[in-house]
């Protein structure tokens, strides 16, 4: 191990070692099976993070890191993109949103645009913002865009419970949640036809679902591990994966223990049940209708639901034929192979959401790679 | 947007909410996904949610199994 310097902090020292087991253990891996190891960090946040520490550049003599489906603006549906951004345009609504969407764009417009246009657009760093919003403003109807993974659908279904405590009646939520574990299993469902040999499970999805909720990957013999999102967490997940990898342990393993528990956050998982119910069917960018895998309002909120209160009439989605960020956000392609990549698609002009989305992988690899 | 900030409680107002800290920026934040959280705890804050207490038992002692795993030989 290193020798520490009185420069160095205990978790620099251990961070470099740790680098560079991961680098002997990776090449050795590579070497063996005479090409780069694919791995997938399903989650966007990991994508960034991956990126902007270096690591995926350190390691991409031997491994191939894949975005997954885990960057929520990515993942959704350019139809669904523009039906949300179609609200900005209706008479007194007041639209409040997680500042990730605002530039992001749709087929005809986005909501920075909108917001110009002299739509009102308000950005929210938490959701009860909007209900504070809709109190302040009994005016204007107030649209809460709930975009997510199961990590913000707690925090939506509290924003909700609070609109319905405090009586308003100005107040709707517009649900375009997702759920990770089905997106995994149907990129699992043909085979494993990108040829993964692990996943780095995402932190905090993983924080609320619990490690257990991804228990079902082991079936398909590929090892799959939780990892957090600083330095050393990032080191320590692609290091437990990588053994995983070498001793062929087709295993979920842990390496974020201090905040993920086996079985996740059940406080949070109620929240999410008084509100929420698991749809039928739902349409993602890229991966096409996965059933049961987005969540929609219970039938006793619906009057909060606005995808059923506010109908607009939007034209057919249109997306650049160019665009790879379905390719992208499946692991089937890195943005480098886009041919929109950096010429057309650029953060300040994006063409797709990866571009765009501050966990987006093609704005990752704009800035970092 | 799954990003999550570690912070730490530094006063509770109700079992609803408290006010969190890091680095010198405080929060009012959320902490009914959290029951039983106490000034001093670290949780970690997503969208204005404390979405999980981190376990300093669990911290510490990673750093020892990190030690371990790497006194190991390859």
């Amino acid at each position: 191990m290193h020798k520490q310097t009185d420069f160095q902090s205990r978790d620099e020292v251990l961070a470099q070692t740790l680098m560079e087991r991961v680098n002997r253990l990776g090449r050795r891996l590579a070497e063996e099976k005479g090409r780069k190891l694919k791995i997938m960090e399903v989650c966007g946040t990991h994508t960034v993070a991956y990126a902007r520490s270096g690591i995926t550049d350190l390691v991409s003599g031997y491994l191939d890191l894949r975005s997954g489906p885990g960057c929520p603006i990515c993942v959704t549906h350019q139809q669904d993109l523009d039906r949300v951004f179609s609200l900005a345009g209706l008479e007194d609504t007041l639209i409040v949103t997680f500042g990730d969407l605002l530039r992001v764009p749709g087929s005809f417009t986005t909501l920075e645009k909108e917001k110009a246009g002299g739509g009102r657009v308000q950005i929210c760093y938490s959701p009860l913002e909007a209900v504070e919003t809709a109190a302040r403003n009994p005016l204007a109807k107030v649209i809460f865009i709930a975009i997510g993974f199961e990590t913000t659908a707690p925090a939506a279904a509290a924003t909700i419970l609070q609109a319905e405590a405090r009586q308003l009646t100005n107040f709707w939520a517009y649900p375009v949640i997702k759920l990770v574990p089905p997106a995994i299993s149907a990129l699992l469902q043909k085979g494993n036809p990108t040829g993964l040999d692990g996943f780095l499970l995402p932190g905090h999805v993983s924080t609320v679902l619990g490690s257990n909720a991804f228990s079902f990957i082991s079936k398909s013999g590929i090892p799959a591990v939780v990892a957090g999102f600083e330095s050393l967490d990032l080191l320590m997940g692609l290091y437990t994966l990588l053994k995983f990898i070498a001793e062929k342990k087709a295993a979920v393993g842990n390496a974020y223990t201090h905040v993920v528990r086996e079985e996740g956050n059940e406080t949070a998982r109620k929240l999410i049940g008084r509100c929420f119910e698991v749809e039928a069917e739902t349409l993602w960018r890229g991966l096409g209708v996965i059933p049961e895998s987005g969540y929609t309002l219970k039938p006793r909120y619906a009057e909060y639901n606005a995808r059923q209160q506010f109908i607009t009439d939007v034209a057919a989605a249109e997306t650049d034929p160019l665009c790879i960020c379905g390719e992208v956000i499946t692991g089937r392609a890195t943005p480098h192979e886009c041919p929109l990549f950096s010429r057309r698609c650029t953060p300040s002009s994006p063409v797709g959401p990866c571009m765009v989305s501050p966990e987006g992988a093609c704005g990752a690899y704009y800035h970092y790679m | 947007m799954c990003l999550g900030i570690p912070m730490r409680l530094s006063s509770i107002e109700n079992n609803l909410m408290a006010t969190a800290e890091t680095m010198g920026v405080k929060r009012t934040i959320s902490i009914q996904m959290v029951p039983g959280a106490r000034v001093g705890d670290h949780v970690l804050v997503h969208a204005g949610f404390a979405i999980e207490r981190i376990d300093p038992a669990e911290a510490a002692e990673r750093i020892e199994l990190l030690k371990t795993l790497l006194e190991e030989p390859v």
